[in-house]
């Protein structure tokens, strides 16, 4: 059970970085793998604030603002440099990597000290429910894993909630139209590189909020944590646009928050079955390449299966 | 008002591709004037509207509208003062989202771009109306994607994005070229309709020499870069299709006399 709830958490916690890739790879078309880097920029610079005992709110606040810079970042040099998009993204990764190093002055560190917003969701999940564990459907269940669970979803939600409205005012809705048409958003009067700029921002933020959660549920903050976070993202959007389609926009949010939380239970049943650690990023790769040539595979097949279908009338 | 003046450009410089693509273009429109750009392939007529438009910056020469001198300014920032309906029909919508998404984020040409909720019920309805006028039934369509429509249909709305607000200057590239003859008799009526009610100023490039005789209140010609005919008032009325035609192949025959000349010229000299 606590395996089961452990891999529910994670995987809401990582459906933000699943939502900042449904933006920059979706919305605008545009393939930033800014996040290996911003993720741990996020996680970074929450937990040497945690550390230097900072209010995790502000803490958490502090990684979206890091991600935010860095995409922000990527997008300047795609659009006022006109380097090619992809590179962008190395380049800004690739710095982040020293740029994270020296945030955190070492590798590695550890909050098992500090206070993080997972002991506040403790504390208030504990609070409410008064014991230690409690009976879910006849599972036992710890109410402090409970508690963070819940606050996650909840997290998610909101973050769902807040993008879904986003994309619906006139500056996010002339951010979709740039990702579909930037001859016709110049044409209106917008900048379309200001919005490129703007949209990886917001979609790097994501991703650096992300990582400082993961960072406070994890305890801790690694400079390799970041290592396979956008191929983790590109996983969930294509699981969630296999459940519930690309109709529209708050589907496409829905479905990447869903992909992300299947993934994580795939990857927990995976190892869980003895699927070595080490072997798990070739697995995510593989997968993904899957989801990637699949669609195309399908329709190859179809011609001939429709010849076959309609053999008898000919 | 738009005022053009002594504009120059050239692609592709110092290479053997070298273009000169316009060569000391004046041109004064006057508010309120209709014009019609023609010319032979690659005179420079759709570079012309594309200077204005700010697609790319000229060598030299300054372009204003209404006296706000935009010769330096970015593409987007131009589009305050003009509206611009292109020859492909997919380049002046995004098909993946809905007319009134579309149409709302006309709405704002020009203007800031907040994080107010984009579809109100003040524009919707007024949405509704603007759409029914187009007479395609469009108007109970308004939530579905722009990419489902014909492409006369995505003119049709183009246009009308195109003036939602009242743009200084509109730029018409050929925007029926690319449609079936019975749409486009449609998008240029409905043009037609639009410019007059609205006094709009406009340029008008098209190779229709039906429209070029019937449509609008001036015609100029181009070739190689430059304009070498310029019919105003009366003169303008009085053309017909017929007339056009026989100038272009003046021009025509001036260019092989050219030619002629400068291969004599060749075996007596070189």
């Amino acid at each position: 059970m606590s395996l089961l709830i452990g891999a529910l958490t994670l995987g809401f916690i990582f459906s933000l970085i699943a939502l900042g890739v449904l933006i920059s790879f979706r919305v605008f078309s545009f393939p930033d793998i800014t996040a290996d880097g911003s993720s741990t920029l996020g996680a970074a610079v929450a937990a040497i604030l945690l550390v230097n005992h900072v209010h995790p709110a502000l803490a958490t606040a502090a990684g979206f603002a890091g991600g935010f810079l860095a995409g922000a970042l990527t997008g300047m040099l795609a659009t006022k440099c006109r380097i090619n998009g992809l590179l962008s993204g190395i380049l800004v990764m690739t710095g982040l990597y020293s740029v994270n190093l020296r945030i955190m002055g070492r590798s590695n560190v550890s909050l098992s000290g500090a206070s993080t917003l997972a002991d506040f969701a403790e504390r208030a999940g504990g609070a409410l429910i008064g014991r230690t564990t409690f009976n879910a459907m006849g599972w036992e269940v710890a109410s402090r894993e409970a508690s963070i669970l819940l606050a996650a979803i909840a997290f998610i939600a909101l973050a769902g909630c807040v993008m879904y409205v986003f994309f619906q005012t006139s500056l996010g809705t002339a951010m979709r139209a740039t990702g579909d048409n930037s001859q016709m958003v110049r044409a209106l009067g917008v900048s379309d590189d200001n919005m490129i700029i703007l949209g990886l921002a917001v979609s790097n933020g994501l991703v650096g909020l992300g990582g400082a959660l993961l960072a406070q549920y994890q305890r801790f903050a690694d400079v390799q944590m970041g290592i396979g976070m956008v191929v983790w993202g590109l996983a969930s959007v294509i699981i969630g646009e296999a459940l519930v389609g690309t109709r529209s926009l708050g589907l496409s949010i829905t479905g990447a928050v869903m992909g992300s939380v299947l993934f994580r239970l795939l990857v927990a049943i995976a190892l869980r079955m003895g699927l070595n650690p080490n072997d798990l990023k070739l697995a995510t790769a593989v997968f993904v390449f899957l989801a990637l040539v699949a669609p195309s595979l399908l329709k190859r097949l179809k011609p001939f299966g429709h010849k076959l279908a309609g053999a008898p009338n000919a | 008002m738009l005022d053009i003046a002594g504009v120059n450009k050239t692609f592709n410089t110092g290479t053997p591709n070298e273009l000169r693509a316009l060569r000391g273009i004046d041109l004064k429109v006057l508010d309120g004037s209709f014009v019609v750009v023609i010319g032979t392939n690659g005179s420079g007529k759709s570079t012309l509207l594309n200077a204005v438009a700010g697609s790319f910056l000229v060598d030299s020469g300054a372009i204003k509208v209404a006296g706000n001198d935009i010769t330096r300014w970015a593409e987007w920032r131009r589009a305050k003062f003009i509206g611009r309906v292109f020859q492909n029909p997919f380049s002046g919508t995004a098909a993946s989202m809905s007319i009134a998404e579309n149409l709302a984020l006309a709405a704002y040409r020009g203007k800031r771009r907040g994080v107010s909720w984009l579809l109100g019920k003040g524009l919707l309805s007024s949405m509704r109306e603007r759409v029914r006028e187009l007479n395609m039934g469009l108007e109970d369509r308004l939530k579905n994607a722009i990419g489902s429509l014909s492409g006369g249909q995505r003119q049709a709305l183009t246009l009308l994005m195109a003036t939602w607000l009242r743009p200084q200057v509109l730029l018409l590239d050929e925007h029926t070229a690319a449609l079936d003859p019975k749409s486009a008799d449609q998008v240029i009526a409905l043009t037609d309709a639009i410019v007059k009610r609205e006094n709009l100023t406009a340029l008008m490039v098209t190779h229709s020499m039906q429209q070029a005789a019937s449509l609008g209140d001036r015609l100029i010609m181009m070739h190689r870069g430059q304009l070498i005919q310029d019919f105003c008032g009366a003169e303008k009325k009085r053309l017909r299709p017929e007339d056009l035609m026989a100038r272009f192949e003046e021009v025509r025959r001036a260019e092989l006399l050219d030619e002629s000349a400068a291969a004599m010229l060749r075996r007596m000299y070189v």
